[in-house]
C-alpha cells in the first residue's frame, strides 16, 4: 500500500512540477499576493488632511492645533476663514477633516466655562471617517485633562483614563493583517488546486487509467492530497519567511505550534477540495465552486472584518468556516505568544472540522470510483 | 467575417453553457451572494467591543462610569473580574478586547476633586478596532463628570462631531457600486480564460480550427455569450443593489450600461488572452485569471481600499488596470451622479485598455493557429 501511495505521490509532483509556469503560480502566485495584500490592506489612517478654522486665534487654540498636529495623525493643510470654506474644502475631497474652534476658547477655559470645538469628518469612507474622528476626540480629551488638572480647585475634569496597548503597542495594522493575509492564501491556493488536480483527471478521461491499476481508492485519494499537502506547507513556510524577512512581523509563540495549526488547518482545507471534486465533473465547475466557497469564507473570517460585529445569524456561519479558527490561531501565535492551553478549542475544531470533511469524502469518492 | 458562422460558434457555446446549469447558477449566484454579504453581514462598524471591568472600588460613582460604558451601546460588558489574572486570560484567550480597572480610592478622589485615574488596557492585535475603541473611551472621559454631578454642567472641553456625505457611516454604499466591478471581472475573466483553455485541453480546438471559421468570428462568437453573461450579472447586482440596500443611483442610467459594456468587452477579451498564454492548461488559466484580474480588481481599483492610502508606487501600477477606471466610473455614477463630462478621461481610459487587449487577443490567437 506504501509503495502505491508513493507512486501516486511522485507521480502527482511530477506532473504538477513540470510545468515550469506553475512552479510560478505554486509558489511566486503566494509571495505575489502577500506584497500585494500586505501592502494595500492597511487600516493605518494617518496624515488626515485637515483644515483648521481658529476663530479664537490664542494660544490656547494655537496649542491644541500644535497638539493636533503632534500627534502625526493630523496635518493641517489649510488656514480656513470661514464656514462656507470648510464646506468648499470637504467637498472638493481636499481635506478629509475640519476643525473649528469658536471665538472665546481660551477666556471660556479660564472662566471653566464649557466651551464647544467643532469637528467635522468626509464619511465617504466610513472607516477612516471613524478613525479621523477617534483620534481628534482622543487629542482633544488629552488636553481638557490636563487643562482640568492645572486648575487649582476645578472640581470638574474630565476622567484621566491611563489607557495601555498589549501585543501590538504601537498598533500598526501590518501585524495583524499580513498574518491574516498568510492564513487566506494558504486557503484560496490549496482549496483550488486540490479540487481542480482530482476534477481534472475525470474530465480529461485520466482518472480510468488510474482506476484499472491495483490501486485502491483510499489510496488514490491520498496519494491525490498529500501532494498538496506538502506543497501547501511549503507555500505556508516561503509566505511566513517572507512576512518576517520584508514585513518585519513577528512570531512571539512557538514555531512548533504553528506548525501544529497548520497541519490541522490544511487537513480541513484538503478536505473541503477533496469535497468539492467529489461532486463536481468540469475544471470549470471547480474553479467556480472554489470562488464561491472562498469568497464568503474570507469576508466572514474576521480576516478584515471583526465577527463580533456581525448579524448573530452570521456569527453562526462562521463557525463553518476554517479560516476563522486559524487566523485565531496564526494571530494568538504571532501578536500574543500564545501556547496550546489557549490554542486548543480552535485546533479541536479545525480537526473535528477536518476529519469530518475527510470522511464524508472518502466515502463520496469510493462510491463516484465504484 | 460573416454573421453566420459568428452566429454557429455562439450558437455552440451557449449549447454548452446551457448544458453546465451549476456553473451557469454559480455565476448568476455570485453577484447576489456578495452583495448579501457585503450589504448584510460585514461593517466597519465597531461595536459589542467585549469588555471586562475589575471594579475595586465597588461604589455608586464606580458603577456609573460603567454604566457609561455600557449605555454607550459600542462596548459590551462580558464579565466582572476581581484580580489581575483574569484579565490576563480574558485578553490572551480574545473574550474580552478591553480591560476597564478602576482603583481603590476612585470615588474618594472624585468626590475631593482630585485626579481619579482608571486604567485601560486594550487588546492592540486588531490595531483598527482598538484605536476606534480608544476614541470612544476618550469621550466618555469627558462626559463622565458631567453625569455625577447634580450641578448642571457640560465638560470643559466638548468635542462636537459631525460626518458629512455619509452621516450614518455606511459603508453599504461607499463599497456596492465598486462592488459590480469586482463581480463582473471575478466571473467574466475566469469563465472566459476557462472556455478558451477547455477548448486546447481537451483537443476539440482542433476540430474548430479544421472548419472554415476565421479568428476573428471564433473570438466573438466565442466571447459573445459571456458577455451577456457578464451583463446579466451588472444588472443582477445594480437591481439587488438598489432595490434591497437602496444604494443610491444617482447618474443616468444609459451611460452606465454604456460603459459597463466597454469594460465587459475588455474583460472578455482579456480571458481569451489568459488562456492563450495558459497554453491550454485550464487549472493555470484560472490562476492567472485569479492573479491579474481579481486581486487587481480586489485591491488595486479603490474599491475598498483607497487608492491615496496607498504608497506612491503602488498607486502609480494601479493605472495599469482597468478595474480603476471603472469603479471610479462606478463610484460616480451611483453616488455623485457624475455625468460623461466629468467621467470622460476614465471612459477614454477604459476604451483604451479594451480595445488594446481585444487587438492583442486576435493577433495571438491567430499565431497559436498554425
Amino acid at each position: 500500500m506504501r509503495e502505491r501511495i508513493t507512486q501516486m505521490i511522485v507521480k502527482e509532483f511530477l506532473k504538477t512540477l513540470r510545468d515550469r509556469r506553475r512552479w510560478m503560480l505554486l509558489f511566486g502566485a503566494p509571495i505575489l499576493q502577500l506584497f500585494l495584500f500586505g501592502y494595500v490592506v492597511t487600516t493605518d489612517v494617518n496624515n488626515i488632511s485637515t483644515a483648521l478654522y481658529d476663530l479664537d486665534k490664542s494660544q490656547e487654540s494655537r496649542e491644541l492645533a500644535r497638539r493636533l498636529e503632534a500627534s502625526g495623525y493630523f496635518v493641517v493643510r489649510y488656514a480656513a476663514q470661514s464656514p462656507g470654506e470648510i464646506r468648499d474644502l470637504i467637498d472638493r475631497g481636499e481635506v478629509l477633516c475640519a476643525i473649528q474652534i469658536n471665538r472665546d476658547f481660551a477666556k471660556d477655559l479660564k472662566r471653566r466655562i464649557p466651551t464647544e470645538i467643532q469637528v467635522i469628518v468626509d464619511g465617504t469612507d466610513s472607516n477612516t471617517a471613524m478613525v479621523a474622528l477617534s483620534y481628534a476626540t482622543k487629542v482633544i480629551a488629552k488636553y481638557a485633562s490636563e487643562q482640568g488638572a492645572n486648575t487649582v480647585g476645578a472640581v470638574l475634569f474630565p476622567l484621566d483614563f491611563r489607557t495601555r496597548v498589549w501585543y501590538n503597542p504601537d498598533l500598526k495594522s501590518r501585524n495583524y493583517n499580513v498574518s491574516g493575509v498568510i492564513a487566506s492564501i494558504i486557503m484560496i491556493t490549496c482549496i483550488m488546486l486540490t479540487s481542480m488536480a482530482i476534477v481534472r483527471e475525470r474530465e480529461v478521461g485520466t482518472m480510468e487509467q488510474l482506476m484499472v491499476t491495483p490501486i485502491r481508492p483510499v489510496e488514490l485519494m491520498l496519494g491525490k492530497t498529500i501532494p498538496f499537502a506538502i506543497i501547501g506547507l511549503l507555500d505556508m513556510f516561503i509566505v511566513t519567511l517572507a512576512g518576517v524577512l520584508w514585513f518585519g512581523i513577528t512570531i512571539k509563540g512557538s514555531l512548533l505550534l504553528v506548525l501544529m495549526g497548520t497541519s490541522v488547518y490544511l487537513l480541513s482545507i484538503l478536505g473541503i477540495g477533496l469535497f468539492t471534486s467529489t461532486i463536481l465533473k468540469t475544471q470549470q465547475q471547480s474553479l467556480l465552486a472554489t470562488m464561491f466557497f472562498n469568497m464568503p469564507a474570507m469576508l466572514l473570517s474576521g480576516f478584515m472584518f471583526p465577527i463580533e460585529n456581525m448579524p448573530v445569524i452570521f456569527q453562526y456561519i462562521t463557525y463553518l468556516d476554517p479560516l476563522r479558527y486559524f487566523l485565531v490561531i496564526i494571530r494568538g501565535i504571532f501578536l500574543k505568544g500564545n501556547g496550546f492551553d489557549i490554542l486548543w478549542p480552535q485546533m479541536a475544531a479545525l480537526f473535528v472540522l477536518g476529519t469530518v470533511i475527510i470522511t464524508i469524502s472518502s466515502f463520496r469518492f469510493r462510491k463516484r470510483l465504484g | 467575417m460573416k454573421f453566420l458562422r459568428i452566429k454557429a460558434i455562439a450558437k455552440k457555446e451557449l449549447i454548452q453553457i446551457w448544458r453546465d446549469p451549476l456553473s451557469l447558477a454559480i455565476a448568476l449566484l455570485m453577484p447576489v451572494m456578495q452583495l448579501f454579504i457585503y450589504g448584510y453581514a460585514i461593517t466597519f462598524d465597531v461595536n459589542n467591543i467585549t469588555t471586562i471591568v475589575y471594579d475595586q472600588d465597588r461604589s455608586s460613582l464606580s458603577r456609573e462610569l460603567v454604566a457609561q460604558f455600557r449605555e454607550s451601546g459600542y462596548f459590551t460588558l462580558v464579565a466582572d473580574v476581581d484580580n489581575y489574572k483574569d484579565i490576563d486570560a480574558y485578553l490572551d484567550s480574545n473574550k474580552a478586547r478591553v480591560a476597564i480597572t478602576i482603583p481603590y480610592d476612585f470615588s474618594k478622589k472624585v468626590l475631593t476633586g482630585r485626579n481619579a485615574h482608571v486604567e485601560v488596557i486594550i487588546d492592540g492585535s486588531d490595531s483598527n478596532t482598538a484605536t476606534i475603541a480608544e476614541g470612544y473611551i476618550a469621550a466618555i472621559s469627558l462626559r463622565y463628570p458631567q453625569r455625577v454631578t447634580t450641578k448642571t454642567i457640560t465638560p470643559v472641553m466638548d468635542p462636537r462631531t459631525r460626518v458629512w456625505f455619509n452621516p450614518e457611516l455606511k459603508s453599504r454604499n461607499f463599497i456596492i457600486p465598486g462592488l459590480i466591478a469586482v463581480i463582473m471581472s471575478v466571473v467574466v475573466a475566469l469563465l472566459t480564460s476557462l472556455t478558451v483553455a477547455r477548448e486546447w485541453e481537451r483537443g476539440t480546438m482542433e476540430q474548430l480550427i479544421s472548419t472554415p471559421v476565421k479568428t476573428s468570428e471564433l473570438i466573438i462568437g466565442k466571447l459573445t455569450p459571456y458577455f451577456a453573461i457578464g451583463f446579466m450579472d451588472m444588472i443582477l447586482a445594480v437591481l439587488v443593489g438598489v432595490t434591497l440596500f437602496g444604494v443610491p443611483l444617482r447618474g443616468n442610467i444609459v451611460l452606465l450600461v454604456a460603459l459597463s459594456s466597454v469594460f465587459l468587452f475588455g474583460t472578455v477579451s482579456f480571458g481569451v488572452l489568459i488562456s492563450i498564454i495558459a497554453k491550454g492548461s485550464q487549472s493555470v488559466a484560472s490562476q492567472i485569471a485569479i492573479l491579474s484580474t481579481m486581486l487587481p480588481a480586489f485591491l488595486l481599483s479603490g474599491f475598498m481600499f483607497a487608492i491615496s492610502n496607498m504608497r506612491k508606487p503602488l498607486q502609480v501600477i494601479t493605472y495599469i488596470f482597468p478595474a480603476r477606471y471603472f469603479v471610479t466610473i462606478l463610484k460616480g455614477i451611483f453616488l455623485k451622479g457624475s455625468t460623461l463630462t466629468l467621467l470622460w478621461s476614465n471612459g477614454l481610459m477604459l476604451a483604451i485598455a479594451s480595445a488594446l487587449v481585444f487587438f492583442l487577443a486576435i493577433k495571438n490567437f491567430h499565431k497559436r493557429m498554425y
